[in-house]
């Protein structure tokens, strides 16, 4: 397939980007999308030009390296993916594509397509853990555990951080993230006894990280690529609202 | 004010004010329906004249006025935070959103402002401050009530006064329609049953209220 590709370059954090136009040809439909970057770069860095720089590196949907904002969708126009699981059917021959940066404050851009996540590294350093000494390995079910709960604390937990829910979100705002990382721990006992101070530490240090608020649109919840729901923003409302009344 | 409030505690009042006003918005139009119901507008007067005169009600004014204070101010302060967020808009703008409505909050709601400015001058200033309302004659009889009933049905014979009502409270039916399960959400009442409940009352609770007081001018226009 042959594709028209309008790409963000911008060579470093504080000068102006501007957008590009790539031709790119014979592209094969089963290629994915990163691929079809790479084919793109290879022909930048034979024609002498500066390759687009963009993140990326499991390739298999685990590590929530990659991002892209993919014609108005994080990780592109499919489900449940992220962008380097999309693959170039899902367009059509001759389409335009336009790719963008993830866009937002607390998300610097580094270099073309890369932004700089370490926000959301801070926020998990707030109180993203358990920090009790559980001495040596305890026996497999020595604490009962609800069948519910484990599984919505496995849904919960199944977050890669890609920030894809900040991308997507029109106030740019990391609910979707926060509230899954604070919920893997709320459903579970032994995440309870810090659950107080860990959703307002986390709470403060996303507000203080400049995210936005969220306006319960659902974007987030759309385009997240594993599928976190937004039953975890209202179970950290109320994990902060219970944390504030106590 | 304490601009510093955490973004979850503002969106816990806002929703916590939200929800009253929705309750306050049923009690208005179940008053203002009685206007259709009896055309000597005798209950409506009554039932104004109690609710501008009762001492709890008086003070339940003023829980109202800074119900109100408190959504558009903690609305406003969210909404400028949130377009901080995003310095940068994108080319291509999201197509993912899940809840229309919600991407016009701010916008409905500062229209629903200024019909607030101008329906509190209307009414409210008209009849406290100059008590400018004509008393209310009844068979012959000065009731000592002001005909407060006059004054709505005398707006509603004007067709610019009309239209601008019925567009506000179309309005006012699209922040609703979003407004309600989000109260819910922001609030952390979630649930996989309850939920869907939530959401479709919303809907109903959008169309009436917003249908109901629509219907109101459009009878006394057509009827005069
Ligand atoms: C009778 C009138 C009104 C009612 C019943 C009402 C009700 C509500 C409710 C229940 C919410 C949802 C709160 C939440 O998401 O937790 C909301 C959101 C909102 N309202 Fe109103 N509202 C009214 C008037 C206004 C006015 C006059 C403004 C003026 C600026 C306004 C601005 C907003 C904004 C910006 C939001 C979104 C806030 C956010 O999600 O961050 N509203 N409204
Ligand atoms: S909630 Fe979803 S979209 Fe957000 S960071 Fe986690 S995996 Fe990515
Ligand atoms: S590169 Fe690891 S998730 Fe896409």
């Amino acid at each position: 397939m042959d594709l028209k590709l309008k790409i963000w370059r911008q060579t470093g954090p504080d000068v102006e980007g501007k957008f590009v136009h790539y031709p790119v040809h014979n592209i094969s439909k089963d290629a994915s999308f990163l691929e079809m970057m790479d084919i793109l770069n290879e022909e930048l860095v034979a024609n002498g030009e500066e390759p687009v720089a963009f993140d990326h590196d499991c390739r298999e949907g685990i590590c929530g390296m990659c991002s892209l904002f993919i014609n108005g969708h994080a990780h592109g126009p499919d489900d449940s993916i992220t962008t380097c699981q999309l693959h170039m059917r899902k367009f059509k021959d001759g389409e335009t594509i336009v790719i963008e940066p993830w866009r937002a404050r607390p998300f610097p851009i580094i270099k073309d397509l890369m932004v700089d996540r370490s926000a959301f590294d801070l926020i998990i350093q707030a109180g993203g853990y358990v920090s009790i000494n559980t001495g040596g390995v305890p026996d497999a079910n020595a604490i009962p555990i609800k069948k519910e709960n484990a599984d919505l604390a496995m849904d919960a937990a199944a977050c890669i951080g890609c920030g894809a829910c900040v991308a997507a979100c029109k106030n740019a705002s990391a609910m979707l993230f926060v509230s899954a990382k604070v919920s893997q721990f709320a459903l579970l006992p032994q995440g309870k006894i810090e659950a107080k101070q860990r959703v307002e530490n986390m709470v403060a240090k996303m507000d203080d990280l400049g995210f936005g608020n969220c306006t319960n649109t659902y974007a987030c919840e759309a385009e997240c690529p594993k599928d976190i729901s937004v039953a975890n923003i209202a179970r950290m409302n109320r994990e902060f609202l219970a944390a504030k009344v106590s | 004010m304490n601009l510093s409030y955490s973004s979850i505690t503002k969106k816990i009042w806002m929703s916590l004010m939200g929800l009253f006003l929705m309750i306050f918005l049923v009690v208005h139009l179940g008053i203002n329906l009685l206007l259709l119901f009896d055309p000597t507008r005798e209950l409506f007067n009554e039932v104004a004249h109690f609710m501008g005169t009762n001492p709890i009600i008086q003070i339940f004014q003023w829980v109202l006025f800074a119900g109100f204070a408190i959504h558009i101010a903690l609305g406003v302060i969210l909404q400028i935070q949130n377009w901080i967020a995003r310095p940068k808009r994108y080319k291509v703008k999201a197509i993912s959103e899940d809840s229309f409505f919600s991407k016009f909050m701010i916008h409905t709601g500062i229209i629903i402002l200024i019909f607030l400015v101008i329906h509190f001058a209307n009414f409210f200033i008209k009849v406290k401050v100059f008590h400018g309302v004509d008393d209310f004659i009844l068979a012959g009889v000065n009731t000592g009530m002001e005909d407060m009933g006059l004054l709505v049905v005398k707006l509603f014979e004007l067709p610019e006064y009309v239209i601008g009502y019925i567009i506000v409270l179309l309005l006012l039916g699209f922040h609703l329609d979003h407004a309600f399960q989000s109260a819910f959400q922001s609030l952390g009442l979630n649930h996989p049953k309850y939920t869907p409940c939530i959401k479709g009352f919303g809907h109903v609770y959008a169309i009436v209220i917003s249908l109901g007081y629509i219907l109101i001018p459009l009878v006394i226009y057509f009827t005069k």
